[in-house]
Formats: C-alpha cells, sequence, structure tokens
C-alpha cells in the first residue's frame, strides 16, 4: 500500500497586486487507509491542497512522494497520467460529464485507460450496485438527484483501484440525508476496500465520521488529531493489508 | 489512437447538445457548398457554351494561317495545303478534325445592290462547312466544286435576292487581277450574330481555289480539338511541324472571350473564397461559444486525466463532424438542384446581355469532378484548419480554474 508524504509545502498566490499564502510549509504525512478530514474555514488552503496531493497543481516548493515517486516536479502530461491512473477524485458539483449516462461517466476513466470493452461493462455496474445506483445506469446526469449524481462520481473515482481518493467539499450541495449516505458510502469503502480517503470540508457532520481531522488556518496546519473514538469503527472493518490481497 | 472511439461519441454527443445551433451551422455550410458548387458548375455550363459558341464562330479550336494573314487577310497571304509532316500531326488522337478552307474579302453583287463580304470555299465533307450557322432555306454545298453560294438571310435582305437568284463575286488573283464569278444562290443561312449573317458568303473551295487562281493553295487550317481548355501543347506540336506559319489558339484569336473566360475562372475562386470566409466566421464563432460554455467540463476531464491533446482532438472531432454534416447535404442538394435542371436553365428572359458575350439562352451546368473536390476540401481542411484555434484554447484550460469558476 502507498503513503503519502507532504514536505515543507508551499503555494503563493497573486491577487490584486498582493501574494497570498495557499500553502505555507505544510508537513503532513499519510498512512495507507486512512480516512482523513481536512476543516478550516473558507480560504484556509484545503483546496491547494488537495490538488497538490492529486496532481492537479504543482507547489511552490517543498516534496510530495505518493508511494515511492516524487510528484510536483511532474510535466503537465506526467500529471495527466498520474491523476488518472492512481487518484480518484469528487468534487464538490459538476463532477459528471453532462452528455454521458452513468454508466459512460464511470467507465470515461477506464476508457481512458485502455481498458477493453467487457470488463468496463462488467466493471462499472457492479460499483454502481455497490454505491446503491442498480437500475439507473443509463441515466444521464439531469436525470438523476444531486445525491445520487455524487454517487456517481465516488463510483467513477474508485473504479479504478486508486491509491487516494481526494473529496474537496463532497457534500457541500447536499441536503443532510443524501449528505450522511454519501459519507456512510465513504466510510464503508474504507472500511471495505481499504481506500485511502482526504476529504475537505467545513462541515461539521462530514468531520464526526473522520477518525483524523487536520485543521487548517491561513494555508497551515494548526492541529492533527486522531479521534480515539473512531479507531473501534475503523478496526471492525476488513483491515486494508488483508484487502489489498 | 485507443481513445478515439470515446472521443468520437463525446465529439457526436456534444454536437447534438444544442442541436438548434448545430442544425443552422450545418444548414449554413450545407447552403455554402451548395453555392460553391452549383455556382461553379453554371458558370462552367455558360462557359463552355461560350467557348463552343466562339469556337463554331472563328471558327476552330486553332487556326493556322500564313503569318502576315491576320493583318493582311488576302490572297496574297495564302499558304500550301499540309504536308505529310503536319498531316501526321493533324492525325494525332488529341485532334478531333479539320479542314482547309479559302478565305478572302471579296464584293458581291445583286442587279440592286453591291456589298463587302468575306468569301469562304470549303469544302463540305470537312467540319463546319457552315462554321457554326444553320442553314434555313435551299440545300448545303455538295462537294467542293459545288457552284453555289450560300449566304446569310440579312445578307440577302440587303443585296434584295433571295434564293435560285443569281449574284456576282468579285475579288483579286495572286497577281492583283480582278477576277470575278457568277454564282447561283442555292442556301441561306441563319447565324446568332448578325455580323456574320451580313458578311459571310460560303462557297465550294476548289471553285473559288479556280477562280481566284490560286491553285491548291489555301488561306487558313481550322482544328477542332477534344479538349476545350488546355491547348498549349498541340499549339506547340503544330507549330513545331509548321514553323513558317501563325498557330493560334481560340482564346488568342478571340482575346475578348479569352480574358472572359479567364475572368470567369478567378470569379469563381474568389467566389468560393469569400463563402468560405463566410462559413468559417460561423464555424469558428460556434465553437467558440460551444467551449466556452462546457468550459467546466473540459476542466472535469483533464482532471479526471484526459490529456489536453485529447481534448483538442475532441474539438476537432466535433468540427469535423458538423462541416462532414454539412458538406454530405450539401453535395446531396448539388446532386439535386443540378438533376433538376440537367436539360438546361432557360435564361432567355435576362439572356440578352449574356447573348452579346457568345452564351446561347439555355444555360446548361457543367458539373466537374475537380471543381466538387476542391469546393469539399477547401471546407474541410481550411475549416479545419480554422478551427484549430479554439481547440487548442480549449486544451490550454486549466482545469484548476475552470472547476471553480461555478
Ligand atoms: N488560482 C488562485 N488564484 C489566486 N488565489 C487563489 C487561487 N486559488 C486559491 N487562492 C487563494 O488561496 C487561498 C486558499 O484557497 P483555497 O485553497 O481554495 O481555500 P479553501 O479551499 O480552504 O476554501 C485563498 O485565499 C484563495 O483566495
Ligand atoms: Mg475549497
Amino acid at each position: 500500500m502507498t503513503s503519502i508524504l507532504c514536505q515543507q509545502l508551499c503555494k503563493t498566490f497573486e491577487q490584486g497586486g498582493s501574494l497570498i499564502k495557499g500553502l505555507d510549509h505544510v508537513d503532513l504525512s499519510i498512512e495507507p487507509g486512512e480516512f482523513v478530514c481536512l476543516s478550516g474555514p473558507s480560504g484556509s488552503g484545503k483546496t491547494t491542497l488537495l490538488n497538490a496531493l492529486g496532481g492537479l497543481d504543482t507547489p511552490d516548493q517543498g516534496e510530495i512522494t505518493i508511494g515511492d515517486q516524487r510528484i510536483d516536479q511532474l510535466s503537465k502530461k506526467q500529471l495527466a497520467h498520474l491523476r488518472l491512473q492512481k487518484i480518484g477524485f469528487v468534487f464538490q458539483a459538476f463532477n459528471l460529464v453532462p452528455v454521458l449516462s452513468a454508466r459512460e461517466n464511470v467507465e470515461f476513466v477506464m476508457q481512458l485507460q485502455g481498458i477493453d470493452k467487457a470488463e468496463r461493462r462488467q466493471r462499472s455496474d457492479t460499483i454502481l450496485a455497490e454505491v446503491g445506483l442498480a437500475g439507473l445506469e443509463q441515466r444521464r446526469p439531469a436525470q438523476l438527484s444531486g445525491g445520487q449524481q455524487q454517487r456517481v462520481a465516488v463510483a467513477r473515482a474508485i473504479v479504478s483501484n486508486p491509491v487516494l481518493v481526494l473529496a474537496d467539499e463532497p457534500t457541500a450541495n447536499l441536503d443532510s440525508n443524501s449528505a450522511s449516505q454519501l459519507m456512510d458510502l465513504f466510510q464503508q469503502l474504507n472500511q471495505k476496500r481499504g481506500i485511502t480517503f482526504v476529504i475537505a470540508t467545513h462541515d461539521q457532520r462530514v468531520m464526526s465520521y473522520c477518525r483524523r481531522l487536520i485543521r487548517m488556518q491561513d494555508g497551515r496546519i494548526v492541529s492533527d488529531e486522531t479521534q480515539p473514538g473512531k479507531i473501534a469503527l475503523q478496526s471492525e472493518g476488513v483491515a486494508p493489508q488483508e484487502q489489498a490481497l | 489512437m485507443k481513445q478515439l472511439q470515446t472521443l468520437s461519441t463525446l465529439a457526436w454527443r456534444n454536437l447534438w447538445r444544442n442541436y438548434r445551433r448545430t442544425l443552422i451551422m450545418t444548414s449554413a455550410i450545407a447552403l455554402g457548398v451548395w453555392a460553391m458548387i452549383f455556382m461553379t458548375a453554371m458558370l462552367r455550363g455558360m462557359m463552355a457554351d461560350m467557348i463552343t459558341q466562339g469556337v463554331n464562330n472563328l471558327p476552330g479550336h486553332i487556326q493556322l494561317h500564313h503569318p502576315e494573314y491576320r493583318a493582311d487577310p488576302s490572297i496574297v497571304n495564302r499558304f500550301a495545303p499540309p504536308g505529310d509532316e503536319l498531316l501526321e500531326q493533324l492525325n494525332q488522337a488529341d485532334i478531333k478534325s479539320w479542314s482547309a478552307r479559302v478565305r478572302v474579302p471579296a464584293v458581291i453583287a445583286s442587279e440592286r445592290a453591291s456589298r463587302g463580304v468575306n468569301l469562304i470555299g470549303v469544302d463540305p465533307a470537312e467540319p463546319l462547312p457552315l462554321d457554326g450557322n444553320l442553314l434555313k432555306d435551299g440545300r448545303s454545298l455538295e462537294t467542293e466544286s459545288d457552284r453555289g453560294l450560300i449566304m446569310g438571310a440579312k445578307l440577302a435582305e440587303r443585296l434584295e435576292t433571295r434564293l435560285g437568284k443569281r449574284v456576282v463575286l468579285m475579288s483579286q488573283d495572286p497577281d492583283n487581277n480582278v477576277v470575278d464569278r457568277g454564282f447561283r444562290v442555292v442556301g441561306i443561312f441563319e447565324s446568332e450574330l448578325s455580323a456574320t449573317e451580313e458578311n459571310q458568303v460560303y462557297a465550294g473551295r476548289a471553285t473559288l481555289q479556280k477562280m481566284l487562281r490560286m491553285d491548291q493553295k489555301i488561306s487558313e487550317l481550322v482544328i477542332l480539338t477534344e479538349e476545350q481548355r488546355l491547348l498549349q501543347p498541340t499549339v506547340e506540336r503544330l507549330a513545331q511541324s509548321a514553323p513558317h506559319l501563325e498557330v493560334l489558339p481560340w482564346y488568342e484569336l478571340d482575346r475578348f472571350l479569352g480574358t472572359s473566360v479567364e475572368t470567369f475562372d478567378g470569379f469563381s475562386m474568389v467566389f468560393i473564397v469569400v463563402i468560405f470566409l463566410a462559413l468559417s466566421f460561423g464555424l469558428v464563432n460556434t465553437l467558440v461559444m460551444a467551449i466556452f460554455e462546457r468550459t467546466r467540463e473540459i476542466g472535469l476531464m483533464q482532471a479526471l486525466g484526459m490529456t489536453p491533446a485529447s481534448i483538442c482532438v475532441q474539438i476537432l472531432l466535433e468540427a469535423m463532424m458538423l462541416l462532414l454534416i454539412g458538406l454530405l447535404v450539401g453535395n446531396a442538394l448539388v446532386l439535386l438542384s443540378l438533376h433538376s435542371i440537367k436539360d438546361g436553365l432557360d435564361i432567355s428572359g435576362v439572356a440578352e446581355g449574356m447573348a452579346l458575350m457568345g452564351a446561347g439562352s439555355v444555360l446548361k451546368p457543367a458539373l466537374h469532378t475537380l471543381d466538387v473536390i476542391r469546393a469539399n476540401g477547401v471546407v474541410l481542411v481550411l475549416g479545419i484548419v480554422a478551427c484549430a484555434l479554439p481547440a487548442w484554447q480549449a486544451s490550454r484550460l486549466d482545469p484548476i480554474t475552470t472547476m471553480n469558476h461555478t
């Protein structure tokens, strides 16, 4: 399994002539199978950190290592390849390609990876059933509810067995019922499959699902706590190591 | 490229997302291509018609003369009929037929009036014995020794003579002696050009050669070729085997016709370019709008790991599909509209000006494969080139900024 390591990450933005520290010397290490919540007020640098971890953006300074690969200096093309092969994304909104059905959205990544048709179909239908969308495979995003759309996004994020799933405010556009269903799903996937999740949020309910809670402010990590109560929950599931076999 | 199928699916679906815009754009392309090809076919038809008329009146695609003849078309500037070397060239495949003619100025007189005319001696066995004119009354010449004369209806009117009457023709022999001979009017012809009807008279070639004491000599060699436009190689070949003669194609014999045809050629190219510019403007605009509406998805696809090159290809595919549909419909329209006027379009209502330029009153379109390929090629290739910039810009969109702009 792959661990994630960040050292002295810095990212500065220029906005209206003044410099903003999106990331200010961030050190972070995440073990395989962790379920991490990144919290903090709006503008604290959560998205910037996720983008750096996911290879959507490159830091100005510092190192990011995923497994044994340094990703902070990769070219655009190499980053695209990294995202395709190793990272699953769930964004706040507009996660899906509108002209593709739920099934096609899930298959999209696999198509880019060059997986053949039969296997794509089989894997996408299995995973859609797993996230509770059996029977809705043919629907286009516009014909799905917000919660269902996010589930399709989750299915797509995990379908090609990424080492890391990054979710940026995944519940921000959902009602509380759909939000907790989505968080249940995340937790279940984390426990059953041992997928590493990093979820950025400022939603209190979301934070309550997480074992490890990292708080950010002004581009810095201000606290990093592992909540003891959640360990039990985690250990009830299948251990990540077993899943890997 | 393994992803081509995925990209095509995306391109195709995106195309029909805003189907109204797509329909408008494909109709515009179809209409544009239709206009390009149809107008070119009409122009080509008109030009072919003009050339045919011109070649009938000259006559011939190529004429051979004594080098001085055009400056002084008199009996002095005559030449011997083609010898073996030239005859061999005249038998080549690119030459359809040829005729040797006598053509001298003469005075024609009836009991009532006299006029200056062009006296033309022909062998009726050879092509175009009356040039492009139609026999209206009486008979044609039967042999080159025929003693009859054929004149235009208008000339007959001027001379107050008619079929069966006798007229006298007067000209010079090579030694500047005046020679004359009586002819019976055996035929009356009609011409589209009134000048021809008034000025040309036709008699047997041998009869004239005897009357003018010019032995077997002739004034001009008239050649009809298989090809209408590309005559330069033939002209050069003939000039080589007849170095003492002037060899000229129709477009140099009739400069006005030559330049008219050239102008039309240029015009059709300008026409194609103008239509294309209008089209490409619309096309690029459509594409830019489509991309603008889709920035977020493009960002998403990039975030998921689609490479910028694939984004670019996807958008170019979309443009290509749009173009291909338009071209398909446009070409179908061309076939349909040309089929509906395959017997020619009657333009007699507006044809008076055209007749001046030598075109007939029924316009037959002429569809050239090369014109079709050219119009389609211009639209497809340049269309895609025009879309390259927006496609490239789309591929440069930054996933983070586009995704943040909610
Ligand atoms: N592309 C950008 N250009 C300029 N400033 C940016 C950009 N992205 C983020 N920032 C700034 O960086 C800071 C951190 O932003 P972000 O990581 O999006 O915060 P969060 O996700 O926690 O709300 C904010 O002050 C934001 O304005
Ligand atoms: Mg954010």
